[in-house]
C-alpha cells in the first residue's frame, strides 16, 4: 500500500475513533443525567465527593489563586504605569480572574488533583470487579459512582472559583497597594466601577460547565478502563489530558457564545 | 430453574461461546469445569446478566435475563448472588461494612438488626473478630469468605462462584469448598461453581458440566464424568499432558 493511502487510512481510523468515542461519551452522560431524578438519592455520597473534589482542593486553590493574582498585578502594573493608568490595576486583575483565569486555572487544578484520582479509583474498581459486584447486587453503579461525582463537581467548581477569585483579588491588592503604593480606595473603587453581574455570571457559567466536563471525562475514562494496572494508568493519563484540553477548547467556545 | 439455550458470544471477532446449552435445577450444585480462558467466567457473567449474548437465551424460571431491562431485570438480579474470583470486596469499606452494604442499600432493616445479621453471617463463615479489618488487611481465603458472607446476607436463590478457591492453599481451599457446600445445604440456594479443583469438587456437587471449545462437551453426575470414556474429558480430569487437548 502506498504511503499516501496508509496516511489516509490512519487519519480515517483516527476520525472514526474520535466520532465513536464522542458518541459513547455522549450516551454515557445522557444515561447518567437521565438517572439523576430517580431514587435512591445518595446525599451522603454527594457530600463525601464534595469533600473529596472541593474541600480537599481548597488549599491548592488558595495558593494558586493568591499567587496568580499577585503575578497578574505585578505584570499589569508595570505595563499600565507606562501609560499612567495604574488606577485601572484593580478592575483588570479582577476581570481577568473572574472571567478567565479563575474558572480555567481552578478547573485545571481540580483536574490534576481530583480528576486523575477519580479516574484511577473508578478504574481500579472496574478491574477488581467491584463495579460488577454492585451490578450483581442489583444496584446501579452509575447511581453510586458517577452521579455523586457529577453533582459534586457541579457544586464544587463554582465555590472553588469564588475562593480563587477572592484570594486572587487580595493577592493583586497585596502587590498593587502593599508593594507598588496604590491607594486601597483606587484599587477597590475601580473594581466596583468596572465589574458587573454579567462578568460574574460568565465566570459562574464557565466553572459550572467545567465541573461537568471534568467529572464526566474522568468518570468515563475510569468506568471504561482497559485491562490491569496499565489500563488504569492509561485511563488516568487520558482523563487528565482530555479534561485539560477540553477545558481550554470549551472555554474558547463558551466565551465566544457569552461575548456574542 | 436456569436454562441456557444455544448461547453464542464473541469478543473482537473471537468466538468464545459457540452454542452453549445447559440446565441447572433449583437447589442443585453444579460445577463448571474446563481449560483456563475458555469462557467459563464469561458464561457465569451471562447467567447473571452482566454480559449480553450475541445470540441465544438465558432463562431464569422461563424469563430471559438477556432481554429484560429496568425494574424487571433488577428484580431478577435480586435473586442472585455472585462470589467473584478476587472477592470483589469494596476496598474502602471494612469487612463489616462490606457485608452490611447490600442490607443498608437494599433493605429497610434497622442498624441494630443489620449489625446482628452481619455478625451472624460472619460467624457462619468463620470470620468473627475480623469485622473492623479492611480487605487489604486480610488473607485471600478470608476475602473469599467475606465475599460469601456478603452474598449469603441477602439470602439469594442462586449463587454463582467464580473460582472460589483459586490461589488458596489446599487446606483452606477444601475448607471453603466444604463451607460452600454446607451453606448450600442449609440455605438451599442453587449454585454454579467455576472451578479447577479436580477431583475434590466431585464430592461436593450434584452435577458437573465440562466446557470445551465453546461448547458444553459433557454434563452429568460427578461419577458419570469420572467414568467417561471421552478422551478429552479423561485427559482433562486426570491432568494428562498427552491427549486431544492442546496445551497451547
Amino acid at each position: 500500500m502506498s504511503p499516501i493511502l496508509t496516511l489516509f487510512r490512519i487519519i480515517g481510523a483516527f476520525v472514526i475513533f474520535v466520532i465513536g468515542e464522542t458518541g459513547r461519551m455522549g450516551i454515557f452522560l445522557a444515561e447518567v443525567v437521565f438517572l439523576i431524578p430517580f431514587p435512591p438519592y445518595l446525599f451522603g455520597r454527594v457530600i463525601k465527593q464534595i469533600n473529596f473534589i472541593g474541600v480537599k482542593t481548597t488549599l491548592v486553590i488558595l495558593l494558586t489563586g493568591t499567587f496568580t493574582g499577585m503575578v497578574l498585578a505585578l505584570q499589569i502594573y508595570f505595563t499600565l504605569s507606562e501609560f499612567g493608568a495604574e488606577s485601572r490595576l484593580g478592575p483588570i486583575v479582577a476581570l481577568a480572574l473572574i472571567k478567565e483565569l479563575g474558572p480555567v486555572i481552578c478547573a485545571l487544578m481540580v483536574t490534576g488533583r481530583a480528576g486523575s484520582a477519580l479516574a484511577a479509583e473508578i478504574g481500579i474498581m472496574r478491574i477488581t470487579e467491584q463495579i460488577d459486584a454492585l451490578d450483581t447486587m442489583a444496584l446501579n453503579p452509575y447511581k453510586y459512582l458517577i452521579i455523586p461525582n457529577l453533582i459534586a463537581g457541579i457544586i464544587s467548581l463554582p465555590l472553588l472559583n469564588f475562593i480563587f477569585v477572592f484570594v486572587g483579588v487580595w493577592g493583586g491588592y497585596a502587590v498593587g497597594v502593599g508593594l507598588m503604593g496604590l491607594s486601597s480606595g483606587t484599587y477597590f473603587g475601580s473594581i466596583r466601577d468596572f465589574v458587573d453581574s454579567a462578568d460574574i455570571l460568565e465566570g459562574l457559567y464557565k466553572s459550572l460547565s467545567f465541573g461537568i466536563l471534568i467529572t464526566w471525562i474522568s468518570c468515563y475514562k475510569g468506568y471504561f478502563t482497559g485491562y490491569g494496572a496499565e489500563g488504569v494508568s492509561k485511563s488516568t493519563t487520558q482523563a487528565v489530558v482530555m479534561s485539560s484540553v477540553t477545558i481550554l477548547i470549551w472555554d474558547y467556545f463558551l466565551t465566544s457564545i457569552l461575548v456574542a | 430453574m436456569i436454562e441456557v439455550i444455544n448461547l453464542h458470544k464473541s469478543f473482537n471477532g473471537q468466538e468464545v461461546l459457540r452454542g452453549i446449552n445447559l440446565k441447572v435445577n433449583d437447589g442443585q450444585a453444579l460445577a463448571l469445569i474446563g481449560g483456563s480462558g475458555r469462557g467459563k467466567s464469561v458464561l457465569l457473567k451471562h447467567i447473571i446478566g452482566l454480559l449480553k449474548p450475541d445470540s441465544g437465551k438465558i432463562l431464569i424460571d422461563n424469563e430471559d435475563i438477556s432481554k429484560l431491562r429496568g425494574r424487571k431485570l433488577k428484580r431478577l438480579k435480586e435473586r442472585f448472588g455472585m462470589v467473584f474470583q478476587g472477592g470483589a470486596l469494596f476496598d474502602s469499606l471494612t469487612v463489616f461494612e462490606n457485608v452490611a452494604f447490600p442490607l443498608r442499600e437494599k433493605t429497610r432493616m434497622k442498624a441494630s438488626q443489620i449489625r446482628k445479621t452481619v455478625f451472624e453471617d460472619l460467624a457462619e463463615v468463620g470470620l468473627s473478630g475480623a469485622e473492623n479489618k479492611y480487605p487489604a488487611e486480610i488473607s485471600g481465603g478470608m476475602k473469599k469468605r467475606v465475599a460469601l458472607a456478603r452474598c449469603l446476607v441477602m439470602n439469594p436463590e442462586i449463587i454463582l462462584f467464580d473460582e472460589p478457591t483459586t490461589g488458596l492453599d489446599p487446606l483452606i481451599g477444601k475448607a471453603i469448598h466444604n463451607m460452600i457446600r454446607s451453606c448450600q445445604k442449609s440455605y438451599k440456594f442453587t449454585a454454579i461453581m467455576v472451578t479447577h479443583e479436580i477431583p475434590d469438587i466431585f464430592s461436593m456437587v450434584d452435577r458437573v458440566a465440562m466446557l470445551y471449545n465453546g461448547f458444553i462437551l459433557a454434563e452429568g453426575t460427578p461419577e458419570e464424568l469420572q467414568n467417561s470414556k471421552d478422551p478429552v474429558i479423561h485427559q482433562f480430569i486426570h491432568g494428562e499432558l498427552e491427549g486431544p487437548i492442546s496445551i497451547n
